[in-house]
C-alpha cells in the first residue's frame, strides 16, 4: 500500500544511517617526517619550526612527563589504544609564501574549502570575519590581520606567536592545561604543530568573530593542535573554531589542547562545531577526539564555551572553567550527536573558587544508531567560593532503542551559602509528533530535523548567527537519510 | 472529491471499521456524529494515513487517486488536513517556523520556491486577525504550555495558513468554551469555498449550530448507519442515539 512498506525501526535506521559526506582527499604536497614518537622527533619538530631553545625545553619536559603517564581509562568509551608509534607528529603543507589575502590561496585548499561549502571569500565579504585555515597543522593563510592590528590584537599561528610575542606566550602557555594535567595535554606540550593565538588588549572589543576551519588531511596524520587566547581586562572576544576531517580507513588522534585566559571584567566566548570523520557503519576508522578545553576566569570575567559535536568515533572532551575571581562566571552549552557506532563521553567541569560566582549548564545529547553518548560533568564549589550558583541541566533525546545514553553529574560543595540546581531528562522522537508533522506535509527526514532542532535550540541560540546555519546543516547531515 | 468505499480498519487485529462507504463533493460540509467508540476518530486518522490502524480493504479516492496508496505527507500535499482531537507538543519550534517548514515542503512538491518571509508573515496576519489570535502567538512554541482551546484554535490556524481541499476537524469543539468556540466556528465557515470541503467530526450538536452541515452522517459500531440533512443532528440531539443504534444493532449485532 505504501511506496516503501518501512517499520519506524527501519525507517530511523535508514535516516540515521547517512554517510559521511565530507570524505575526500585534497591532493597538496606534504612536508611529511617519519613516524613515531621519540626525543629526536621532539627536537626535529622543534628545529623545522626553527623554534626558540625555551620553547624546545618546554617541549621536552612535557615529553618526559609523558613518558611516565598513563593513557586514560575512566572514561565511558571503548576504543583500541592508538599505537603512539605509528603516528606521524608533524605534517606541514609545502607552501612557499605566507599570504596577506585569501585571494592568494591554493586553488586546491580552495576546493576543499568549497566542497565544504564555505567559501572563505564569501565569508570574509559577507559576515567579516577573519579566518584563520589550519590544514594539516600548519596556517597557511590569516585574514583581517592587519586591520586587528590597528587596534592592538593579535591574531595568529601559535608558532608565530612564539617568534614574534615570546613574552605573551611563555607567561600563558600552559598556565590553564599545564602539560602533566593529563596524558593528553603531555603529548600535545611535546609535539603541537601548530594552532591558534589570540590576544585582547585592555578594554579591547574585537569587532569581528575570530574564526578557525580545522582539517586534518595528510593520511596517518596525528593532530595537535594548541590554542591559546588571552582577553586582557575588559576585553571582549569571541571565537569560533569549527572542524571536519576527510575520511580515513585508520584511526586518526586528535588530541588539543585549548587555554582560555579571562582577565578581570574580561569575556571570552568560544563557540565550536566538531565534525571529525566518525568512521562509517561497521565502526572502522574515525577520528578520536582527545581534547583537553580550559578556561580560567579572573574577576568578574565570564567564559562562554558553545560546542555542537556531531563528528568523531570516540570523543573525550570536557570544555572547563576555573572560576578563580568574585563574580566570575562559567557557561557551558553542548549539543553532542552520536550515531552509528560513534562514542563520546563529554561535558565540562566548572571548578568555582571565587566568591559569588556563577555556572550554567546546558547539556543535550542526542543518540542514533548503535552509539552511546555520555554526559559528565564536574560542578566543584570550594569553601571559599561563598554564595555560588550552579544550574545544569542535562537532557538526552533517544533515537531507535539500540543506542544509549548515559549521565555521570559529580557535585561536590563545600560551603552552605551557595546552590546547586541539577535537572535531567531522557526522551524519544514520538511517532505521534512525526506523525503531526507528515500530517501538515512535512517529510520524515525533515520532521526529525525540525524536532531535534527545537530539542536542541537553547544551545544553538547560542552560536553566532552563521555559525548556528553551519550548525544545524551538520545536525541534519548527521541524522538524515534519504527516505524513500 | 472524496469517495470511501467499503473501508475496513482496525488495530491489532480488532476492527474498528468495518466498512465505511462515503462521498464528499467540494462545496459540502458533511457532519459525522456519533457515541463514544464508534470509530470516529479512526476514521479521521485513517484518512490522514496514520500508520497506528492497519487498512484491511476498501478503498479511500481523493480526486481519483487513492490516499492509501500515498504517505501520509504525499496526502498532506494533496490537500488534506486534519484538526487533531489531541494535537501534539513539537518543544523549541515556534508556530511560524513550524507552519513556514510546512508550506515550504507543500511549494517544494509544487516546484516552487519557499514563499517571501513578508508574504508569509503578512498572510498569518491576516489569518490570526480572522481567528482572534493574540500578537505574540507566532513565536510561542508548537502547542507547548498552550491550554486546550489554545491548541484547537492552532490548528484552525495552521488550516487556513495551508488551505486544504478537505479539512477534516476532529472534535474540535471539545475543550472550547462558548465565545471560542463560535470564533473557531466563523474562522471554519469563512474559510469554507466553493472547491473545498469539510468533515466536521463531533459528539454534540453544539457545534453545528455554528458550522452548518450539509449532510449528517450517524456512525456507530464502525459502520454510517444513518445519514441525513442537518435535521438529523437536531433529532438526535432531541432522543440521543439510541433510537437508531438499537435498529442497527438489530441489523448487524451490536
Amino acid at each position: 500500500m505504501k511506496q516503501e512498506e518501512l517499520s519506524e525501526d527501519e525507517l530511523l535506521e535508514k535516516v540515521t544511517s547517512t554517510e559521511y559526506k565530507y570524505g575526500f582527499t585534497t591532493d597538496i604536497e606534504s612536508d611529511t617526517i617519519a613516524k613515531g614518537l621519540s626525543e629526536d622527533v621532539v627536537r626535529l619538530i622543534s628545529k623545522k619550526k626553527e623554534e626558540p631553545a625555551w620553547m624546545l625545553e618546554y617541549r621536552l619536559k612535557a615529553y618526559k612527563t609523558w613518558l611516565e603517564m598513563e593513557e586514560p581509562d575512566w572514561a565511558n568509551v571503548n576504543y583500541p589504544k592508538p599505537n603512539y608509534q605509528d603516528i606521524i607528529y608533524y605534517s606541514a603543507p609545502k607552501q612557499k609564501k605566507k599570504l596577506d589575502s585569501l585571494d592568494d590561496l591554493d586553488p586546491e585548499l580552495k576546493k576543499t574549502f568549497d566542497k565544504l561549502g564555505i567559501s572563505l571569500n564569501e565569508q570574509k565579504r559577507l559576515s567579516g570575519v577573519a579566518v584563520d585555515i589550519v590544514m594539516d597543522s600548519v596556517s597557511v593563510a590569516t585574514s583581517f590581520k592587519s586591520k586587528l592590528a590597528d587596534l592592538g590584537i593579535i591574531f595568529c599561528s601559535i608558532s608565530e606567536a612564539i617568534k614574534e610575542h615570546p613574552e605573551l606566550v611563555q607567561k600563558y602557555l600552559g598556565s590553564v592545561v599545564p602539560a602533566r594535567d593529563n596524558f593528553f595535554s603531555a603529548l600535545n606540550a611535546a609535539v603541537f604543530s601548530d594552532g591558534s593565538f589570540c590576544y585582547i588588549p585592555k578594554g579591547s572589543k574585537c569587532p569581528m568573530e575570530l574564526s578557525t576551519y580545522f582539517r586534518i588531511n595528510e593520511a596517518g596524520t596525528g593532530q595537535f593542535e594548541r590554542t591559546l587566547l588571552i582577553a586582557d581586562e575588559g576585553s571582549y572576544v569571541s571565537y569560533l573554531e569549527g572542524c571536519t576531517a576527510p575520511q580515513r580507513d585508520e584511526n586518526q588522534l586528535h588530541a588539543a589542547v585549548v587555554e582560555l585566559i579571562a582577565m578581570d571584567n574580561a569575556e571570552i566566548k568560544y563557540s565550536t562545531v566538531q565534525n571529525w570523520y566518525p568512521g562509517n557503519k561497521e565502526g572502522k576508522g574515525g577520528v578520536f577526539n582527545f581534547v583537553t578545553k580550559r578556561g580560567i576566569c579572573h574577576e568578574k570575567a565570564k567564559i562562554s564555551w558553545t560546542q555542537v559535536e556531531t563528528g568523531s568515533a570516540v570523543t573525550w572532551k570536557y570544555p572547563s572553567c576555573i572560576l578563580k575571581g568574585d563574580n566570575s562566571i562559567g557557561e557551558f552549552f553542548s549539543v553532542a550527536v552520536t550515531n552509528n557506532l560513534q562514542q563520546a563521553d563529554t561535558g565540562t567541569k566548572m571548578i568555582h573558587l571565587g566568591k559569588n560566582s556563577k555556572s550554567t549548564i546546558i547539556a543535550k545529547g542526542i543518540c542514533a544508531g548503535k552509539s552511546n553518548g555520555s554526559y559528565r560533568g564536574l560542578v566543584q564549589i570550594s569553601k571559599g567560593a561563598k554564595k555560588s550558583r550552579n544550574f545544569s541541566q542535562c537532557d538526552s533525546l533517544l533515537m531507535g532503542d539500540s543506542c544509549g545514553s548515559h549521565t555521570f553529574p559529580y557535585i561536590e560543595v563545600k560551603n552552605s551559602s551557595s546552590q546547586v540546581e541539577h535537572e535531567a531528562t531522557t526522551s524519544k522522537i514520538g511517532e505521534d509528533q512525526i506523525f503531526y508533522c507528515n500530517q501538515r506535509g512535512i517529510g520524515t527526514e525533515e520532521a526529525i530535523a525540525l524536532i531535534v532542532n527545537g530539542y536542541c535550540k537553547d544551545v544553538l541560540n547560542q552560536l553566532p548567527m552563521e555559525f548556528a546555519v553551519e550548525a544545524q546543516k551538520l545536525l541534519e547531515i548527521s541524522l538524515e537519510g534519504s527516505v524513500g | 472529491m472524496l469517495k470511501i468505499e467499503n473501508l475496513k480498519a482496525g488495530v491489532g487485529g480488532v476492527e474498528i471499521l468495518k466498512g465505511i462507504n462515503l462521498s464528499v463533493n467540494s462545496g459540502e460540509v458533511h457532519a459525522i456524529m456519533g457515541p463514544n467508540g464508534s470509530g470516529k476518530s479512526t476514521l479521521s486518522s485513517v484518512i490522514a494515513g496514520d500508520e497506528t490502524y492497519e487498512v484491511s480493504s476498501g478503498s479511500i479516492l481523493f480526486d481519483d487517486e487513492d490516499l492509501l496508496d500515498l504517505d501520509p505527507d504525499q496526502r498532506a500535499h494533496k490537500g488534506v488536513f486534519l484538526s487533531f482531537q489531541y494535537p501534539v507538543e513539537i518543544p523549541g519550534i515556534s508556530v511560524s517556523n513550524f507552519i513556514k517548514a510546512a508550506i515550504t515542503e507543500k511549494r517544494k512538491v509544487l516546484g516552487l520556491d519557499p514563499m517571501p518571509a513578508k508574504d508569509l508573515l503578512g498572510k498569518m496576519r491576516e489569518k490570526m486577525e480572522l481567528l482572534n489570535m493574540k500578537p505574540g502567538y507566532l513565536s510561542r512554541n508548537m502547542n507547548e504550555g498552550f491550554s486546550g482551546g489554545e491548541k484547537k484554535r492552532n490548528e484552525i490556524f495552521q488550516m487556513a495558513m495551508l488551505e486544504p481541499k478537505l479539512a477534516i476537524l476532529d472534535e474540535t469543539d471539545s475543550g472550547l468554551d462558548i465565545d471560542a468556540l463560535k470564533v473557531v466556528a466563523n474562522g471554519v465557515n469563512k474559510l469554507k469555498k466553493n472547491n473545498n470541503a469539510t468533515i466536521v467530526i463531533t459528539h454534540y450538536q453544539r457545534l453545528l449550530d455554528y458550522i452548518v452541515p450539509d449532510y449528517v452522517h450517524v456512525l456507530h459500531n464502525g459502520r454510517i448507519i444513518k445519514s441525513g440533512g442537518k435535521e438529523l443532528a437536531h433529532q438526535l440531539e432531541e432522543k440521543g442515539y439510541d433510537w437508531i443504534t438499537k435498529l442497527a444493532d438489530e441489523k448487524w449485532g451490536s
